[in-house]
Order: C-alpha cells, then structure tokens, then sequence
C-alpha cells in the first residue's frame, strides 16, 4: 500500500515537473518573446520575467530587446560631383514589433538581407545628391540624418525602430587615392621649394643689408674722420697763423731758414758756390764785402 | 526533456543562445540555461536513491520528506555568489533585471537558478579599444590570430581630411561600463559597437578638419571633439558605456606621401639655415664695420689733436723765437742766418767758383761728388 502511495507520489511530482517547465517560460532582460499557438502568433510578451504558457500548445519565440546592429558590406557609390567613393555605412536598430518583424523578416538573417539592402540604396541615394566636399563637412550629419529617416520610412512596417544610421569609412577608391596622394605630394614639394627659396631668399637679403650697413658704417666715418682732420688743419692754420702774423717779414725769414735746415743739413747735398754769395761776405774781406 | 522552439535560446531564457557579447565580461557567473534539468534531475536521482537505499520501503514518508528537505537546502546554499571588488552584481528574477537587488563587492544571497541569476560584470576595469592597428600580442579582428608586432590596419586607419587629403590616424579608445544594467541589457557586441561608433566618429571629426590642423594645432581638439561625439553617440544608444579617453597614437600623411611632407620639415630647417647663416655673416661684418669705423674716427682724431699740438708748438717756438728777435733784431737775424748756413754748409759738398777768374772751364765731376757723399755715409 505504501509502496505504491509512494511510486504514484513520485510519478506525479514528476509529471508536474515536466508540465511545470513547458507550461513556465522565462524572458529575460534582453529579450522579447512571441507565443505561437500551432505555428499562429498568439501572444506578444515585451516584459521579462516569469511567464506562463499552454503546455506542448504553444511555443515561444524570442527576440533581441537590446540595440542591434546592421552593417552591410562597403559600397561604392558616385557622388553629385561624379566622384566615386567607397561608403561604408551601418544602422543601430531595436525590434518593437517583434510580431511584425516576424511575420515580415522571420528573423534576423532575414532582417540583415533585406534591410541591408535598403540601407546601401539609401546610402546611394542620399549620396548621389550630395558633393565630397558636403559629405566632409557639418553637412555630413545631415546626410546621415536623411539615410537613418529614409530607411525608417522604408522599414516600418518591419516591427523595427532605427536608433542610429551613421556613414562609417568613406574612403576614395585606389586610383583616386593615387590621385590624392599625387596631389598631396606636389602641394608639398611646392612647400618645400617655397621655403627653400624663402630661405635663400632672406639669406641674400640679411647679407646685403648687412654689406649696406658696412659701406654706410665706413662712409660715415670717412666723413667724420674728414671733418675731423679738417677741423685740425683749419685750428692749426689758426693757431700758425696768429703767431705768424705778429711779424710777417721775420716768419718769412724764419721760416726759410728752417726750411733750408731742414731740406738742405741732409749731408747730401752737393752745393756750387760762388765766393760772391752773402755768406762768404767776409771770405777774403776783413770788413766784409759791401 | 524540454523542447527546443525554433526561436531563440533555451527556454529558461539565458539568452545565451543568439547573444555573443556582454556576458563575457562576467565571468564565472552563476547559471547558464542547463540548471533546470539539473533540478528535475537530481530530484528524479534523489527518489532514485531512496528506492534503493530503501527497498523495502520501510521509512516511508518520512524519509522522503527529509531527503527532498535536504535537496533544498542545498540548492538554497547555491544562492551565495560572490562579487569581487571592482565588479558588480546585477540580479535577475526569472530573466528579469531586478535593480534593487544588484549589488557591490562582496559575499550575498539570492535565489539559485532556475529562479535568479547574476551577472557580474567588471565596472571598474578601463578597458581598451584599438582603431587603426593591431596591438602586438592581440588577436586581429579579420584574421583572429596574434600577431608579434603591431600591425597597421589602413583600411581603418586611413581616412579623408576635410581638405580631400588623406591622414593616417591610429587611435584607441579608453571607456568603461558606467551603467552595468544598461551595459548588459540594451547593447549586444559592445566591443563591436564601440569600435563601429568610434571609427565613424574620428571620421566624422577628422573630415571637419583641415589635414594641415590635424597634423598640427588641432590634435587635442579633434581628440576631444571624437570623444564627445563617441559619447554622444553611445547614449543614443543607452549602451551604458563611458568613453574615458580618446588618443591619437599616430596621426600623420599616409606612407605614400610621409617623404614628401619630411621634406617639407627639412624644407622649413634648410629655411632657418639659410637664415642663421645669413644672420651670422651679418653679426659678423656689422660690428667689424663699426669696430673699423671707430678705428678711422680715432685715427681722425689723433690726426687732428696732433695737427693742432703741433702748430701750437710751432707757434710757441716762433713766437718765443720772435720774442727775443724783438730785442736785437739785426743781430739776430744775422746770427739766425749765420748758424743756419754754418749746419747747411757743415754736411754738404760744397765747390767753390769764382765766376770772375775767367778762362778756365770749370770740370764738375758730378758722379764722383754723388760717390764720396755715398761713401760718407
């Protein structure tokens, strides 16, 4: 009797178990969940937590609550000013609807598939009306804007919210690169020939102001030293002159014979005299020659 | 025993089944989808075990009652779970975050699984993410193997100025969860979505600003203005991250082109060489100029004081010679005319003629008269 109480106990706490745990299902904080009765979309559960189902009835699906990610291979596209430029672009996304998302996309591969396409048609079309230049500058954020709102438009129905498109890489393609770099290149080697010819350029000018300001230095102090010597000479004649002029006559005599002394008492002078000559006055005349 | 739904993960919800990223950084957390059929199994093991402890059936209810007992409080002491320092716990009620339950380091309790569970990820930690190279050591997101040395990847790192030149950027990126409930649950592949927003961010940045800026003045700003931008982004996101910093580890021309802007740099040296030399030459030749200058206004100088002491000597002597002259002016002109005859006449040759004896033709040998005077010399 109680052995059997006990086998029908333990049956049937089994029994609850395996009931228990396909009729309770749990959602976690990352997800959402759909309950399909027989494949057919039941019930749509967004809150996480402890749920309860019909047992072998229904089943759950379960689908991401967090931010998504959707990144379609690069893509070139040709921009208004005919230039071709590899863009990479990538949207964020959330499913809200995930009855919607489901019975549009099924699933995420899907989803990924199909809306990467439209995200790169975006891409294409946004950019095909816009230059280089707008995608290199604030005019970027619009651009984005514009892709994130056209492809919200265009996947609303899908059950998803678009939280963010941003253009990732936009990189030129490698021909145009050369082109760049090409240019890049000339644009330095003119700056670099610039500033070598400004160099040799300052040089040439440091170095001649430099000989102007010599030849000026010296010039000046020609004149100076010309004034200089002038003023001496004029002082001395002065000077001469004021003493001289006490007695023009004996200067004159005085002068001469300092002048003879000093040009003829050289001891080489050879001189032919006459005995007539004022020196030799007493030459052969006691009294002196009249 | 359970099924498996085409959907998703296990039914118990762990999310395990389609989530790659942010459970990673939990480490060792406690529960993973395979709890539940623990439980059912070891009670199925335990009433196996008392069948066969008791075949007989003695003990009877009794015996269960303890043995299930037992079983729970077992499973109750599975509930403790550690957080280390640094990280913190994030409790789920049956999947769901429970706020008020998390947790900071420490020893505590909450229901095992199949109830609770907890995640612990590393709030502290600084975590880094590079863009534009390999690190050495790291595993490479397109080849996932390490790589010895680093290793630029151009594709990321190459990138259009607002110019239409191109810049070569290594950056990493330093952040850490500053919402652990947000980090877990609203992001999936944080690391991916990081490196995504941060790659597109520096882009957007670098594209607003001149190549010339990036190189040189703009660097701090174009860092700050990616980090802000990052961040700004990552809220939209509710991704629960902080971005703690935003380096350059290289920004400079791409290789292709790097010789010719070195040129540029030894361009700009050649420039102040030319110019220092000039300048050199200058300082040099300006000063010699004065220095000669002064030199020939000295001289100028002297020229002039000498000129005038001279003639003031002159006219000293002549006056004091006039002076005395004054008192005896016969006798002194005399004497004055004779003593200068006397010096001339002393050191000459001298040839007396008299021109009034007539007849002889006077023979004047004047190479002989130049040889003896040679001679006295």
């Amino acid at each position: 009797m109680s052995k059997t109480f006990t086998a029908v106990l333990g049956i049937l706490v089994l029994g609850g178990v395996i009931v228990a745990s396909s009729a309770l299902f749990t959602v976690s904080q990352t997800e959402q969940a759909l309950v399909l009765q027989f494949g057919k979309p039941k019930d749509r559960i967004s809150e996480p937590g402890l749920h309860i189902k019909i047992p072998f009835v229904q089943n759950v699906l379960y689908f991401d609550n967090r931010v998504l990610d959707l990144d379609p291979p690069t893509e070139q596209v040709i921009l208004s000013d005919q230039k071709r430029i590899n863009v990479d672009a990538f949207a964020r996304y959330r499913i809200t609807n995930p009855l919607r998302f489901y019975q549009a996309l099924r699933n995420e591969r899907e989803f990924r598939d199909q809306v990467g396409r439209i995200l790169n048609s975006s891409v294409r079309n946004s950019m095909a009306r816009n230059t280089l230049g707008d995608l290199l500058s604030e005019k970027r954020n619009d651009i984005m804007l514009e892709i994130k709102n056209r492809l919200a438009d265009e996947t609303k129905n899908y059950g998803v919210e678009i939280v963010d498109v941003r253009v990732g890489r936009t990189d030129l393609p490698p021909e145009i690169s050369q082109n760049v770099y090409n240019r890049m290149r000339s644009e330095r080697v003119k700056e670099a020939n610039q500033l070598r010819a400004d160099g040799g350029k300052a040089k040439l000018t440091i170095m001649s102001q430099a000989d102007r300001q010599k030849t000026v230095i010296i010039a000046e102090a020609q004149r100076q030293s010309e004034i200089l010597r002038g003023e001496g000479e004029a002082e001395r004649n002065r000077i001469l002159g004021e003493a001289y002029g006490k007695d023009p006559e004996f200067f004159a005599f005085f002068r001469s014979m300092t002048a003879y002394r000093s040009s003829l008492a050289g001891g080489d002078t050879n001189l032919v005299l006459s005995p007539d000559s004022d020196f030799f006055r007493f030459f052969g005349h006691q009294t002196g020659k009249k | 025993m359970a099924w498996k739904p085409q959907g998703g993960g296990g039914p118990w919800g762990s999310g395990g089944g389609n989530s790659g990223g942010p459970w990673g950084g939990g480490g060792g957390s406690a529960g993973g989808g395979n709890q539940p059929p623990d439980i059912e199994e070891m009670l199925r093991r335990s009433q196996d075990n008392i069948k066969n402890f008791m075949p007989g059936g003695f003990g009877s209810g009794r015996a269960i009652a303890l043995a299930v007992l037992a079983a729970l409080v077992l499973w109750m002491f599975s509930g403790f779970f550690r957080v280390d320092a640094g990280h913190e716990g994030v409790v789920m009620l049956f999947g769901k975050h429970v706020p008020e339950q998390d947790t900071g380091p420490g020893l505590h309790w909450y229901f095992p699984a199949p109830i609770g569970r907890v995640e612990k990820p590393n709030v502290e930690a600084v975590r880094r993410i590079d863009v534009g190279f390999v690190a050495a050591g790291e595993a490479s997101s397109s080849f996932g193997r390490p790589t010895s040395v680093g290793r630029d990847v151009l594709e990321e790192s190459l990138m259009l100025t607002q110019d239409q030149n191109i810049i070569d950027v290594d950056f990493t990126v330093q952040w850490k969860v500053k919402n652990s409930g947000n980090f877990l649950f609203n992001i999936r592949e944080p690391e991916v979505t990081v490196k995504l927003a941060a790659e597109s961010a520096m882009r957007e940045v670098i594209g607003q600003t001149s190549l010339e800026n990036a190189l040189t003045t703009e660097r701090e700003l174009v860092q700050g203005k990616t980090r802000d931008l990052l961040q700004d982004i990552l809220d939209s996101y509710k991704a629960g991250i902080t971005i703690i910093q935003v380096q350059f580890l290289k920004g400079e021309p791409p290789a292709q082109v790097i010789e010719a802007f070195n040129d540029v740099q030894s361009a700009r040296q050649d420039q102040d060489r030319l110019k220092n030399e000039a300048q050199a030459y200058a300082n040099q030749i300006v000063p010699t100029s004065e220095g000669q200058a002064a030199k020939m206004i000295q001289q100028a100088e002297a020229y002039k004081e000498q000129v005038t002491k001279e003639a003031e000597g002159e006219a000293k002597r002549f006056v004091s010679v006039y002076n005395s002259y004054k008192v005896a002016k016969d006798v002194t002109t005399q004497r004055l005319y004779i003593e200068a005859m006397e010096e001339i006449m002393k050191n000459s040759n001298k040839v007396i003629l008299d021109q009034n004896g007539g007849g002889v033709v006077p023979y004047l040998a004047l190479p002989e008269l130049q040889k003896k005077s040679g001679g006295q010399k």
